[in-house]
């Protein structure tokens, strides 16, 4: 399945881009993530993000579908 | 999170005047002053204001300014969520909150928060509620800029 792929602040900065898209066999954000880090060099273990599906918080097995917009989000460190 | 910088505080005052809780995000400057205007009134007798600024240092580090990166949609969605909850659990007229993202300078507004309620008990604990929500909830990063050169985004729970 494809799905579109949001990164910010140093996920974007480890990952060197934006957003993209990307075909995998993930079914589940988790999973999802364990490809993303040892494509790109995040720290494997996700405890410290969370996840949004198509601009809505997630749980982590999630059932992604075709098309899905997903983004790991780091702590938060606004105001 | 892109958009041109004038129509985001106008955006936010027309939303402003049609509803009674608002959070939003603005590329552009806070205009304090027009934010208050929002929050008067003949039945308000308390109004509590928040206004979060860029400092010249964090954890031992002199800072020269930072920037805040927002994942806007989601942000606007949290953001609104919390406005609800205040409404919700305090005794208040109104709420707003405003934040920014981009490129600051030093004492520039990040935040502002304002509420207003006939008393100043609900007004004080609604605005202490936004702004301790918005820092933990809401999908903004700030990534800031220090004097050796150095520049590091902030994730408080690593």
């Amino acid at each position: 399945m494809n799905y579109q792929l949001l990164y910010f602040a140093s996920l974007r900065d480890a990952a060197g881009r934006v957003e993209e898209t990307v075909a995998s066999q993930a079914r589940d954000p988790r999973t999802l993530y364990t490809e993303l880090a040892a494509r790109y060099g995040f720290n494997p273990t996700n405890t410290h993000l969370r996840v949004a599906v198509n601009s809505a918080f997630a749980m982590w097995d999630h059932a992604l579908a075709d098309g899905d917009e997903v983004a790991f989000l780091p702590p938060v460190s606004g105001g | 999170m892109s958009g041109s910088a004038p129509r985001a505080m106008d955006g936010c005052l027309r939303d402003f005047q049609m509803h009674t809780s608002v959070f939003t995000l603005s590329y552009s400057p806070i205009d304090a002053a027009a934010l208050r205007r929002g929050i008067e009134g003949l039945g308000i007798g308390a109004a509590v204001v928040f206004e979060g600024r860029v400092r010249d240092h964090n954890d031992g580090r002199i800072v020269l300014g930072l920037v805040y990166q927002a994942y806007a949609e989601l942000a606007k969605a949290e953001g609104a969520r919390i406005m609800d909850e205040a409404r919700e659990r305090f005794a208040i007229e109104r709420a707003v909150c405003v934040h920014r993202t981009g490129e600051l300078a030093l004492g520039e507004l990040a935040v502002w928060v304002g509420v207003c309620a006939a008393h100043r008990d609900a007004a004080f604990a609604a605005c202490r509620y936004v702004i301790d929500e918005v820092k933990v909830r809401v999908p903004i990063w700030k990534r800031e800029h220090y004097a050796d050169g150095d520049a590091e985004w902030l994730h408080p729970a690593d």
